[in-house]
C-alpha cells in the first residue's frame, strides 16, 4: 500500500483554492481570445476583452476574478492500492477548503437553505469520490459559483424524445438562462445512467480542458451540434447580443435504464476554475 | 463605440429619463450595496413602519456581495450578482423613488414596469469582472447586517464604475433588443 498523508492532502487542497480563484486557465484565456475573433457585436468583442483584463488583474494582484468563489466542489480518483494516513480524508479536503478560503481572503458562500445563515468557513464541501485501480490519489478542486449553477437544469425525457430532445432541452436550457449565468459561458451535458449519475457527469464533463477534442468522436460531433445551436441564440457576451454565447459544449454519455433518458445540463461561467492534483 | 455618459449620484428622474436601454455609463459618487438577504430586511423595516438605514430616494443600488479585503485594499473582488432574487423586493424600493440598480441578469416584469412608472433605470455590469470592477471602489463601509457577512449592507464610494444601461424609463429591455439582433432563425 502506498501511503499518503492528511496534511500533503490538506495542503494541496489549500493551495489549489486559492490558485483557481486567482489565475482562470490558459485553455479559457484561449478560447476568450478566440472568441473575440469570432464576436461580431462590438459590446460583446468589449466584454471578452475586459475578461481578459479582469484575468490579468485577478492573477498579478492575487484577487479572485469573481468574488463569488464558489462552493468548495472536490471530485476525487482514489487508487485501491492507497492508504490515507494521519486521519480522516473528507475532513483533510475540508480543512484545506476551510484554510484556502480564509487564508487566501476568498468569499465564504455557504449557508443555511432557510436561515441563509452563512457557515463562515465555506464548509461544508462537496466531494464525489470514486475508487479506481492503481495507488495513485488524483483530487480536481472545482470552486463553482452560484449563478451559473442555479441555471442549471436536469430533464427524466422519454426515450422517444431521443437525440433531437436531448438537443431540443439543452438549447432551451441555455437560451431561458439567457444572461444570469454570465456568458460565455460552457455547457456540461450528461446524458443517460439515472436522475444523479447524468448530474455527476455534466459536471464532471466540465474538467476536460477547452479546445481538446472528446475522445468519443461521436459526442463530439454532438458538441458542436449543440454549440453550433446554442450560438444561433444570439444571446451573446453578458446576454447583451452576439455570436459568442458558449465557448463549449462537453458531453458525457452513459447507457441508462429501458424506460429512461435522463439528460443533466450543468452551466459553468466564463470563471471555469478547476485544478487537478495528482499525489 | 458610443459616448460614455458620466453619471453622479444621487440622481434625479431627469438624470435619468434621457438614458436608454444600450448607453454606456459610468457612475460616480455614493451607492449602496445589498443583496437578496439585506433586501428582505429593508422591507421588513418598511412593513414595520421604521426608517431604512439610508435615504433610498435618488440612490442606487449595486448588487453585490464582495470577496473579502486583503490588509491594504478597499475590497476584494466585486462584480455583481444575479438580479432576479432581489425582484420580489424591488418595486417597493423604485416607489420610494430609488433611481438606480446595477447588477446582472434578467428583471421580472413587476420591476420593469416599476422602472417605468416612476422613472428608475438598471444597468449591468460585467458579470465575473470582480477584480476589474473592484478598481472603481475608493471606499467601503459597512452601514447595516454586519452579521450577513458578504451580505451586509455597504455604501460605497465608487469612480466611474462601468456599466451598461439595460431597462431604461421607456420600457426598453436591451436583453431582449441584443438577442433578437444577433438570433439566427
Amino acid at each position: 500500500m502506498r501511503e499518503i498523508s492528511t496534511q500533503i492532502i490538506i495542503d494541496a487542497v489549500k493551495d489549489s483554492a486559492t490558485k483557481a480563484n486567482f489565475e482562470l486557465g490558459d485553455d479559457v484565456v484561449q478560447a476568450l481570445k478566440d472568441g473575440i475573433e469570432k464576436e461580431e457585436s462590438p459590446v460583446g468583442k468589449d466584454i471578452l476583452n475586459q475578461l481578459l483584463e479582469n484575468s490579468e488583474i485577478a492573477r498579478t494582484e492575487r484577487i479572485p476574478m469573481c468574488q463569488d468563489t464558489g462552493l468548495g466542489i472536490i471530485f476525487a480518483e482514489i487508487g485501491q492500492e492507497v492508504s490515507i494516513v494521519g486521519g480522516d480524508f473528507n475532513a483533510a479536503l475540508e480543512e484545506g477548503i476551510r484554510q484556502g478560503y480564509e487564508e487566501g481572503f476568498l468569499r465564504k458562500s455557504v449557508c443555511h437553505p432557510f436561515t441563509r445563515k452563512n457557515t463562515g468557513d465555506n464548509t461544508p464541501i462537496i466531494v464525489h469520490l470514486d475508487m479506481v485501480p492503481g495507488d495513485n490519489l488524483k483530487v480536481w478542486v472545482v470552486p463553482k459559483g452560484g449563478g451559473s449553477e442555479n441555471m442549471s437544469q436536469l430533464f427524466m425525457l422519454p426515450p422517444a424524445a431521443g437525440w433531437a430532445g436531448v438537443k431540443e432541452k439543452v438549447v432551451e436550457t441555455v437560451a431561458q438562462a439567457g444572461p444570469n449565468p454570465c456568458p460565455p459561458t460552457i455547457v456540461g451535458v450528461g446524458i443517460g445512467g439515472n436522475f444523479e449519475r447524468s448530474a455527476i457527469m455534466a459536471k464532471k464533463s466540465l474538467l476536460r480542458p477547452l479546445g481538446t477534442p472528446n475522445p468519443d468522436p461521436e459526442l463530439g460531433k454532438m458538441e458542436e451540434e449543440l454549440l453550433s445551436e446554442i450560438n444561433k441564440t444570439g444571446i451573446g457576451p453578458q446576454g447583451l447580443g452576439g455570436r459568442v454565447t458558449s465557448l463549449a459544449v462537453h458531453v458525457q454519455i452513459m447507457p441508462c435504464h429501458i424506460a429512461s433518458l435522463p439528460v443533466a445540463i450543468n452551466i459553468q461561467c466564463h470563471a471555469s476554475r478547476h485544478l487537478e492534483i495528482v499525489f | 463605440m458610443d459616448q460614455v455618459i458620466d453619471l453622479k449620484t444621487p440622481l434625479t428622474s431627469e438624470d435619468v429619463e434621457p438614458l436608454r436601454a444600450g448607453d454606456r455609463v459610468t457612475i460616480s459618487g455614493t451607492i449602496y450595496t445589498a443583496r437578496d438577504a439585506a433586501h428582505r430586511r429593508l422591507i421588513d423595516l418598511l412593513d414595520e413602519g421604521k426608517e431604512l438605514p439610508f435615504p433610498v430616494e435618488g440612490q442606487v443600488i449595486y448588487y453585490v456581495g464582495p470577496s473579502p479585503a486583503r490588509p491594504g485594499r478597499v475590497i476584494g473582488a466585486a462584480g455583481p450578482t444575479t438580479s432576479y432574487r432581489m425582484d420580489p423586493y424591488a418595486p417597493r424600493l423604485i416607489a420610494l423613488g430609488l433611481k438606480g440598480m446595477i447588477g446582472k441578469g434578467k428583471r421580472s416584469e413587476e420591476v420593469k414596469d416599476a422602472m417605468v412608472k416612476h422613472r428608475a433605470v438598471y444597468m449591468a455590469a460585467i458579470g465575473g469582472a470582480g477584480a476589474l470592477m473592484a478598481r472603481a471602489i475608493k471606499s467601503v463601509r459597512i452601514l447595516a447586517y454586519e452579521d450577513l457577512g458578504p451580505e451586509a449592507l455597504r455604501e460605497l464610494e465608487v469612480e466611474n464604475l462601468p456599466a451598461i444601461v439595460v431597462n431604461d424609463t421607456a420600457g426598453n429591455d436591451l436583453y431582449f433588443e441584443g438577442r433578437e439582433k444577433y438570433q439566427i432563425e
